[in-house]
């Protein structure tokens, strides 16, 4: 059978798009039963999330190859074979078949064989830490299409969003172009989240001192569908995590300049500049917060939430995990608490020790100013590049994507300091 | 199974057999015994595996975050290497001398039995003696537990190895008066069997707490 | 914090943080707790104006007796089902109406507790009890045992089991249970995010529960292994045994990691370890590996004996042999193993690399396989047979159908493309409801109907079984279909007010399913009480389905020592070999039986656990020592009681014998 992989992905221009037969079917089964309601997942506003979708349907289909006719012979076995249809042959000591043992093993086995290579190319293209490589399936990426970097942080229970490029960010609020590719960099500032904008792309967990990422597009504008889109944290985080909804606005190029340019202006939603201070106000608990926007970004603050050091006199986690890698700060280091607390006592008690110092703290926080410039440290780029050439992907002699993508990708940035990222 | 029970059930399943012998064939009518606690030494075992993947998993946490000094002490630092291996005697010598009790059992020798167990008590509390006279160390140099996710894993293996051996410690004593009191009988011959298997498991788990937390950490 | 407006920072040597504080703020809780302690001081008078409390005692808490324990697993599965399947109403109520800007009748504080708790009670203290009640009253009759390994072990595991009940039903009313969702993760779940005592009563609770079931998986190994009946070697035993094999193989190999993550969590949360902490070097991601480390295999230890009921069902109301019995224990054996290379598909979304996750996503769907081989066997076994319509079957027949479509959304799940869209999402919650209500919930109701009539002597009335049967089925339909529905449109669960309108009707059909399914459970209760009634009129004899395997050999209920005479097997299907070659039981010669004696000893260990649980939960410290060391010195205490087993003797066995078969005392036994 032919791979779906060569129907979502054309891969010479030569070549033209052939009818996405399995698709059709699927679509006609599965969503004109679901016409009624807006199915988002399986008919989201991006490219990223439209191809997850499309696993989704043809996944299903090829399991129904096999799950129909099953559920068909036990209803049809459980009718035919009832006592009291004495028609029916009766074997009652009939219970081995070579035959049928080789296929009742063989046919689930073949369907997974289809589905595991699926898996494997799907799962390798659609890695959200890999660039994209297309705009939509007719528009393949080209130099000029450079990301948007937007910095997503879960803080307890609202999302706010860092545009490093343009020097401002949001909260609850995301605005981004369409048809231009998106950067997501997503960490969190307590307990575990998960990003997730349904019409664009998948989820990806949002924890505290790590980063994930995210590469996707949108296909279309909000004003195209007629709605905002929604995004919100899909891992339960506490209290207030129904409330971490966000609007999602997607927007023509030169509407979204206008966004910015808007917000830098400061109008309703505004609420100043973003600054340490602002920052360790707005981290502190809240619910159902509106949306918010600051006209300038205190720089490296989202580095500093990474490394969980934005309170003065933290020590950054990569300075920390820098230091570790030589071996550590010796008997020296031991007494050196207050510096690395972020969350063990309660974060209110931390917070008071580093305001009201004592004479331990004083003497530990000049030490640590003496030992680290707090400066945050780069974090290490994972980036898995989109392979430039598909072609032997969904032929045999299937290789590993990663070995596809440009080498010269690979060698670039070593890390500065190694960082805790979730790669493992 | 004798082969003439086996010819009886060959008849008896086929429809020639008489009722008595299908009967005969079907049924055990002869008194069997199933030896008393047949079944422990299989059950302990395999109470000793699910023992051993907690200490897998602490294992685990300790490759995890053995690297996470948190600017903090390392490996280097704290551990003193011939104090372990003076600790590391005491443990083996107490897994010979417990052979030795296990040997003396064997020959039905109560006095011996329980004096090599009081010899292995000693070399087992002068084991944890100096696991407690490390860890005080540590904690008074402030090496504590809760000061980096390195210590944290080191305190948690090496303290559960140490609590085993205390329960240990007590489980001997407690069969030194059991013994005692009811002498070697089956029963007890079993549950020094058990706690044998017991003391050597937790010399096994010690291996690899030596090998991979102190000396690959010093080396 | 705008919720957490009580302070709860008191605490006091005497009563640790225990203080007034610890009354729930919430009428609903008061008035559950009024009609609880009603209930509860109804049935305690109503147990001491009959004098029950002796026979209660003597019969049934201190008893060694493999049936009454496993009677007594399936009483508190029933009794925490119950408690759970409250939970779950409340969660369908307040999602069904939490629209429009309404906040529902659930605060965050409640809501967060009701599903944790539903996760955990449905998981620990419903399954579990279910699926080893059965593994404990089947397993020793079907391979011709006189009960288990290890009596006294089986009584203690019952009750650390139940202790661990015990405190998550304390955490209703005193204080609160956790609100971090089922499986606890930090950082939500550490000191810092979680101060007070919800989850150190999930702690505690699950810690003490675990003993209790990894001790009886220990105790149900050795049986299987040890103690079958002479000619039954591993290719002869029940299906269902092989899969209790399997499950209990499980259950040793995942719960000690289950001790050891829970230890850690401890160490975290009393001592301010840094296993997990988001400072210090911890990594709360180790913990989620480590959780599903377990978490996964649990999930088969559940299902697989269920695999096991439907098995016998099958092949009983079938009236033929097994399909393919060699490749039915090869797939157990295949899932069991498999089931340890899977655990990550649980976390697709963390961010491990694509070749991880592809990996883990296709040891996933390779364990499809032996389950889709299980599929065609029951299916094969269905093929030519002659298939009476009793209510084990039916489940059966539901099952079959149903689990087949959560199968199907389980391994689209384990696609990972496809999980990063729909993980969290309720397509997941529907996805393992599907396959655990329809896997596991029908097979305890097919077990139930099947086995009860062995159990007690007579069978549970089938109209009543007919109107519970097709209110599950029917219910479970109504009330999960919709959440598939809602998860493809991008719903995520745990949610607890929706700001989107179009949502409201699905969730009201999913409301009126679990109102459905509620009749159901009614149904089946009432079908037990009835039955109870009716028990004359619904008597049975020692195999009143025309069974296979062994238990059906002796009588309805079972005597005390389950065969007068071992059994000899010389196929699979052992007592219908015998039924097939007419073989009459013996009626003579009966000899003494070595059966081990009752005892206090596991009732009272599990009362202590409680209390320690409790004083450890509640920071009281000078209890939780005096508790600990109770629990030693009375262990040690009760190694000192040599005097542990006694016989039958054989005149007794002869009158029990005879009185069971309703004949005269046969001269010279």
């Amino acid at each position: 059978m032919r791979s779906p992989e060569s129907q979502q992905m054309p891969r010479r221009p030569a070549a033209p798009p052939r009818a996405p037969v399995t698709r059709i079917a699927a679509a006609v089964a599965l969503t004109s039963a679901l016409s009624a309601c807006n199915t988002v997942v399986l008919k989201p506003a991006g490219d990223v999330a439209q191809q997850q979708g499309d696993m989704v349907v043809i996944a299903t289909v090829l399991m129904l190859l096999i799950i129909v006719p099953v559920i068909a012979a036990t209803l049809f076995f459980a009718w035919h074979y009832r006592a009291s249809n004495k028609q029916a042959k009766y074997e009652p000591d009939w219970d081995h078949s070579t035959q049928l043992e080789l296929l009742i093993w063989a046919a689930p086995l073949l369907i997974i064989i289809c589905l595991g290579a699926l898996t494997w190319v799907g799962t390798h293209l659609l890695d959200p830490y890999r660039t994209i490589g297309r705009i939509d399936a007719k528009t393949p990426i080209t130099a000029a299409d450079k990301p948007l970097e937007v910095e997503a942080i879960a803080l307890d229970w609202k999302w706010l969003f860092i545009y490093p490029e343009q020097g401002i960010a949001t909260v609850n609020e995301l605005v981004v172009p369409e048809n231009r590719p998106l950067h997501f960099r997503i960490t969190a500032s307590s307990v575990m989240n998960s990003f997730y904008i349904p019409e664009l792309a998948g989820q990806i967990y949002a924890m505290p001192g790590m980063e994930t990422r995210l590469n996707a597009v949108f296909n279309k504008t909000s004003a195209e569908t007629g709605h905002d889109f929604d995004g919100f944290s899909a891992n339960y985080s506490g209290a207030g995590f129904s409330g971490m909804h966000f609007a999602v606005r997607s927007v023509k190029a030169d509407e979204f300049s206008g966004w910015v340019s808007g917000v830098k202006a400061g109008g309703a939603k505004s609420a100043g500049a973003l600054d340490t201070k602002t920052y360790l106000a707005l981290e502190k608990p809240s619910e159902n917060v509106a949306a918010m926007q600051y006209a300038s970004v205190e720089p490296k603050l989202y580095s500093r939430i990474v490394d969980m050091c934005v309170e003065p006199g933290k020590m950054c986690m990569s300075e920390m995990m820098a230091i570790d890698a030589r071996g550590g700060l010796g008997k020296a280091g031991i007494r050196n608490v207050q510096m690395l607390t972020y969350d063990k006592h309660g974060r209110e008690a931390a917070k008071e020790g580093t305001e009201n110092p004592d004479q331990a703290v004083r003497k530990e926080l000049a030490w640590v100013r003496a030992l680290c410039k707090q400066d945050p440290g780069a974090v290490r780029d994972s980036t898995v590049h989109a392979p430039a050439d598909k072609s032997s992907l969904t032929g045999f002699g299937l290789k590993a994507p990663q070995s596809l993508s440009r080498a010269e990708d690979d060698i670039q940035s070593t890390p500065a300091h190694p960082s805790k990222i979730s790669r493992n | 199974m004798t082969a003439s029970t086996l010819d009886t059930m060959t008849q008896a399943t086929t429809p020639t057999a008489s009722p008595e012998q299908r009967t005969a064939a079907f049924y055990e009518l002869e008194p069997h015994h199933h030896p008393e606690g047949a079944s422990t030494m299989l059950g302990f075992w395999i109470y000793l595996m699910s023992d051993c993947l907690i200490f897998a998993m602490l294992f685990a946490a300790y490759g995890v975050l053995g690297g996470n000094f948190a600017a903090g002490p390392g490996p280097h630092d704290l551990f003193e290497l011939p104090l372990v291996a003076v600790n590391t005697a005491m443990l083996l010598f107490s897994s010979i001398t417990y052979g030795f009790a296990m040997l003396a059992m064997a020959k039905d020798n109560k006095g011996g039995t329980i004096g090599w167990l009081l010899v292995t008590a000693v070399f087992g509390a002068c084991f944890l003696g100096i696991e407690l006279y490390e860890f005080s160390n540590l904690i008074h140099e402030g090496a504590t537990p809760m000061r980096s996710g390195f210590l944290t894993a080191f305190f948690s293996l090496v303290g559960t190895h140490g609590l085993h051996v205390t329960f240990g410690l007590i489980w001997l004593f407690t069969l030194v008066i059991q013994i005692s009191k009811k002498g070697l009988i089956q029963s007890n011959k079993r549950r020094l069997m058990c706690l044998s298997l017991f003391w050597h498991f937790l010399d096994v788990i010690w291996i690899g707490v030596f090998t991979f937390v102190y000396l690959m950490g010093m080396l | 914090m705008a919720i957490e407006a009580v302070d709860h920072s008191h605490w006091s040597p005497l009563l640790g943080r225990l203080w007034w504080d610890a009354i729930p703020p919430d009428p609903i809780v008061w008035v559950t707790f009024a009609a609880v302690m009603m209930g509860g001081l109804a049935l305690v008078a109503g147990l001491t104006y009959f004098k029950v409390w002796g026979y209660l005692w003597k019969e049934w808490f201190t008893s060694v007796d493999h049936k009454k324990i496993g009677i007594m697993y399936m009483i508190l599965g029933i009794v925490m089902f119950v408690r759970g399947f409250a939970d779950a109403i409340m969660m369908r109520l307040q999602q069904a109406i939490a629209f429009n800007g309404s906040e529902g009748y659930l605060p965050a504080h409640h809501f967060d507790q009701v599903f944790t708790a539903h996760g955990v009670i449905m998981i620990f203290f419903a399954a579990m009890p279910f699926v080893t009640g059965f593994m404990n009253y089947v397993v020793p009759l079907q391979i011709g045992a006189r009960d288990v390994s290890f009596p006294f072990l089986n009584n203690f595991s019952f009750w650390m089991t139940t202790s661990g009940a015990v405190l998550i039903m304390a955490s209703l009313f005193i204080g609160e249970f956790g609100q971090t969702g089922w499986l606890a993760y930090p950082p939500l779940s550490g000191i810092a995010y979680s101060p007070y005592v919800g989850v150190d009563y999930w702690i505690w609770s699950l810690q003490i529960a675990g003993v209790g079931t990894l001790l009886s998986g220990v105790n149900l190994i050795c049986t299987i292994v040890k103690m079958r009946a002479p000619g039954m070697n591993m290719m002869k035993m029940p299906i269902f045994t092989w899969t209790a094999l399997c499950t209990n193989i499980l259950i040793v190999a995942a719960f000690p990691v289950l001790t050891a993550v829970l230890c850690m969590l401890s160490l975290d949360r009393y001592l301010g370890f840094d296993f997990f902490t988001n400072d210090f070097g911890g990594s709360a991601m180790m913990y989620v590996n480590l959780i599903w480390i377990w978490g996964h295999p649990e999930v088969y230890i559940l299902i697989l004996p269920c695999f096991g009921i439907y098995s016998e069902i099958t092949s009983t109301f079938c009236g033929k042999r097994l399909f393919g019995y060699t490749s039915m224990v090869y797939a157990t054996m295949v899932i069991t193993i498999l089931s340890y290379i899977v655990w990550l598909h649980h976390f697709f979304t963390m961010g491990s690399g694509a070749s991880v996750n592809s990996f883990f996503g296709i040891t996933t769907m390779v364990i499809s396989i032996p389950t889709g081989a299980k599929l065609f066997n029951w299916l094969f076994t269905m093929y030519r047979a002659r298939i009476r319509f009793e209510l084990p079957m039916m489940w059966t027949v539901a099952f079959m159908v149903t689990f087949t479509i959560g199968g199907m959304t389980g391994v689209l799940l384990a696609v990972p493309p496809a999980d990063f869209v729909l993980h969290n999402s309720l397509f997941l919650i529907a996805h393992f409801h599907n396959v655990i209500i329809g896997g596991v919930v029908f097979a305890v109701f097919a077990g139930i109907n099947f086995w009860w009539p062995k159990a007690f002597g007579f069978k549970l009335h089938r109209g009543f079984g007919l109107v519970s049967f097709w209110c599950w089925v029917v219910g479970f339909y109504f009330a999960f279909m919709p959440l598939y529905v809602l998860g493809l449109m991008g719903v995520t669960r745990r949610t607890r007010v929706f700001h989107d309108p179009s949502l409201q009707i699905w969730f009201v059909i999913a409301a009126i399913g679990a109102a459905i399914i509620a009749v159901g459970i009614a149904a089946f209760i009432a079908q037990i009480a009835f039955s109870i009634w009716k028990r004359k009129e619904l008597a049975c004899g020692g195999d009143p389905w025309d069974a296979r395997s062994l238990e059906w050999s002796t009588t309805s209920p079972p005597p005390h020592y389950n065969f007068a005479f071992t059994p000899v097997v010389h196929d699979i299907d052992a007592w219908t070999d015998m039924k097939r070659c007419e073989v009459e039981a013996p009626k003579s010669g009966f000899l003494p039986i070595h059966m081990p004696k009752n005892t206090g000893a596991g009732i009272i260990l599990g009362g202590i656990a409680t209390v320690f649980g409790f004083a450890m939960i509640w920071h009281i410290w000078w209890l939780s020592a005096i508790t600990f060391l109770g629990m030693i010195g009375y262990a040690i205490f009760h190694t000192f009681n040599y005097d542990r087993d006694y016989h039958i003797p054989a005149d007794e066995v002869a009158a029990t014998e005879a009185a069971a078969h309703g004949q005269p005392l046969p001269a010279g036994a």
